[in-house]
């Protein structure tokens, strides 16, 4: 039975090591830290690319979106649309042209949906709301996952009877309407008024596109159908911006494409970006976002993450392990007689060496374990950061940067595979920086080790 | 029948350019059953003879036969082996484990016979019966700190017969202690002998040595002289 010896051996160690508590304690403790940092920083690293996945799956992995940009400012005095009394209006961006001829010419796709959108603010009695009007059909909610709380979103009856109707996302309604029902009221957007026909649920903010910081916020918007949007705001906007006078022409401001097949969608988005260079020559006023791509650079990101959080972490296990050495040097010399009369008894130097190196493996192995208790706690730790910060950092401007947003949106994730990982690598820093001291132990002659006081 | 043989030993110790001559060839037969004491003053090279008989060292020159092997052509593992199987330690500082108790202390060489074997109950027992053999019966479960000199001498007794070694080697086992206490070790020596141990013994006082069969005086790496030279006078 070679168990039972081993057993005996690990039994053993711990007897030695707990003659000196404190000591082994102490020299534990660097592996403990060590571990624990490990995971919390791994666990950390998976919280934030989750949250960056999940973010770009809320634009669709299957989706191709195409945005209208604005194009920079030289290039936009030659591309003069069509100008009223005499102003010259800037005409650029995505043009209803361009989505007939995507939506013919791609076989590859099953759904397609375009989309106007302006920022302008929103009114209903003396409360009011800097929302985001979003003139669309009926397949928008579907395309970006969008749910309804309450009533109904918008038809094609809606779309093709340019009704007055609209729909309102969580926070507009709650900001609006923060006591009455919705449902029936009419809310004031520019100088039109709109019946609100349903509410949409709160939904997280998806990742930043088209080169912006904020993500998208569905949550402040409000939808009415496109062809009341194109009636009622029409595609040139008229904009007072710090006294001076200023219009722009606009059709569309984005159109969403559902690609069928998931490994078509790189290869459309190809097709896209060329069809419409076609269309649109050296005027730079689209851009194509594919969020499969995003995912990919979320995925790298992640990995870069893991391994610089991963290898800040280890650095503290190697301490640990150099802890641990210095200790065991230490409890050699101080059990040299020990050494010398197991020698005289009959231990041979691989049963020296055998002793030093369970002993070593427990300490490492004890820390490792502590340290993976320790890390399995890190969301909770991390909450009770989140909440010291949100009540004593921020403040209510800071509270809604986009920084602190992340910090306090995020939480983190234990990997999993992180806690073998780390149980293994202490017991490796263990082997690692328990042999030197083991076989000086072991070398010593039994002679000079018996004589030693 | 011998326990053990030495034939023309020698051992030099290296050190620089000077050669330290510790034993100039010693030539000593102890038959089974033996009790010999080892006598001499510091330097006599005693010590060196005691760590070539007990194993812990190799000869330089000739050869110690100790059942059957020829000591100084084994390897370091082997050389283990032969003290765990057939040599048991007597130390003057006793030389017991700090952290096991007596039934833990007496076990030890068990732990690295060569069979590796797990330790059973029937070993157990054994360990046993030898604490109840120098009488420590009372005390299984203390630590070496917690009894006397002459107790923890018993313990090292008991760990000493625990593999039934060929020898018995003590090395000034009364040194630390008090004459009433010496007396009860030596008692427990001798009744050891009368049972058919064969026991060496290193001693500089002659009280101790008297308790022998015969004895071996040493003096500059040689055997001075040997013989009954001091006779017990209450046998």
């Amino acid at each position: 039975m070679p168990f039972a010896n081993t057993i005996r051996t690990i039994r053993l160690a711990f007897k030695s090591l707990l003659l000196h508590k404190l000591r082994s304690g102490l020299t534990m403790l660097g592996i403990v830290f060590g571990v624990f940092s490990v995971i919390a920083m791994l666990a950390i690293g998976e919280g934030a690319s989750a949250q960056a996945q999940a973010q770009v799956l809320a634009l669709g992995a299957t989706n191709i979106i195409v945005l209208t940009v604005k194009p920079p400012a030289d290039t936009q005095q030659n591309s003069s649309g069509g100008g009223r009394r005499g102003f010259s209006v800037p005409q650029y961006g995505l043009l209803r042209s361009d989505y007939d001829l995507l939506t013919s010419t791609l076989p590859t796709i099953s759904g397609a949906v375009r989309m106007r959108e302006l920022v302008s603010e929103a009114r209903y009695l003396q409360r009011t709301l800097n929302a985001r009007l979003v003139g669309s059909t009926t397949e928008y909610a579907e395309m970006n996952h969008l749910q309804l709380l309450r009533g109904r979103f918008l038809t094609d009856k809606d779309e093709s009877e340019m009704a007055n109707v609209c729909v309102l996302g969580a926070e507009t309604a709650s900001t609006l309407f923060p006591l009455e029902d919705p449902l029936g009221q009419i809310v004031q957007v520019r100088t039109h008024r709109y019946t609100i026909i349903g509410v949409m649920r709160s939904r997280t903010a998806s990742a930043a596109i088209g080169g912006s910081l904020s993500g998208q916020d569905f949550n402040k918007d409000i939808y009415i159908p496109l062809s009341t949007f194109r009636v009622r705001v029409g595609d040139i906007v008229f904009t007072r911006l710090s006294g001076t006078f200023s219009a722009e022409q606009v059709e569309l401001s984005q159109i969403t494409l559902k690609v069928r097949d998931m490994k078509d969608v790189v290869a459309t988005s190809e097709v896209v970006k060329e069809s419409l260079k076609r269309t649109h020559g050296a005027k730079s006023d689209f851009d194509v976002i594919v969020p499969l791509e995003l995912l990919r650079q979320a995925d790298q990101i992640r990995h870069i993450f893991n391994i610089v959080l991963g290898s800040i972490a280890a650095i503290s296990l190697v301490v640990g392990g150099i802890g641990i050495m210095n200790i065991m040097l230490a409890t050699v010399t101080e059990r040299t007689r020990e050494i010398g009369i197991r020698r005289a008894l009959g231990a041979r130097q691989r049963d020296i060496i055998h002793q030093f190196l369970t002993e070593t493996i427990v300490l490492a192995g004890s820390g490792g374990l502590i340290g993976i208790l320790l890390g399995l706690s890190t969301p909770l730790a991390f909450q009770g950061l989140k909440s010291i910060v949100q009540n004593f950092v921020l403040n209510q401007d800071s509270g809604n940067s986009q920084m602190s947003k992340m910090f306090t949106e995020m939480e983190p994730r234990i990997a999993w595979w992180s806690l073998p990982v780390a149980f293994g690598i202490s017991v490796g820093i263990g082997i690692i920086f328990g042999l030197y001291p083991a076989r000086s132990a072991a070398r010593m002659d039994p002679i000079e080790a018996l004589r030693h006081e | 029948m011998h326990a053990a043989r030495l034939i023309d030993l020698t051992k030099f110790y290296f050190l620089g350019d000077n050669i330290v001559r510790a034993l100039r060839g010693v030539s000593a037969d102890f038959p089974m059953g033996d009790f010999v004491a080892i006598m001499g003053s510091s330097g006599s090279g005693k010590s060196t003879l005691l760590n070539l008989l007990g194993a812990l060292d190799r000869p330089t020159g000739g050869q110690y036969i100790l059942a059957g092997y020829d000591v100084g052509t084994l390897s370091d593992d082997d050389l283990s082996e032969i003290r765990n199987r057939l040599i048991g330690f007597i130390f003057q500082s006793y030389n017991l484990i700090p952290q096991y108790t007596v039934l833990e202390n007496i076990q030890v060489p068990l732990h690295y016979r060569s069979n590796r074997r797990s330790i059973g109950p029937t070993e157990i027992n054994r360990c046993i019966d030898l604490a109840e053999r120098v009488g420590l019966s009372d005390r299984l479960d203390h630590r070496p700190f917690q009894l006397s000199g002459g107790q923890q001498q018993r313990v090292a007794i008991a760990r000493a017969l625990v593999n039934d070694p060929e020898i018995i080697l003590a090395d000034e086992p009364t040194g630390n202690l008090d004459s009433v206490t010496e007396k009860e070790i030596m008692d427990l020596l001798t009744a050891l002998n009368r049972e058919g141990r064969t026991i060496i013994l290193v001693t500089h006082e002659t009280s101790v040595a008297r308790r022998a069969r015969h004895q071996i005086v040493m003096k500059d790496g040689l055997i001075h002289s040997e013989g009954m030279l001091i006779t017990d006078g209450e046998k």
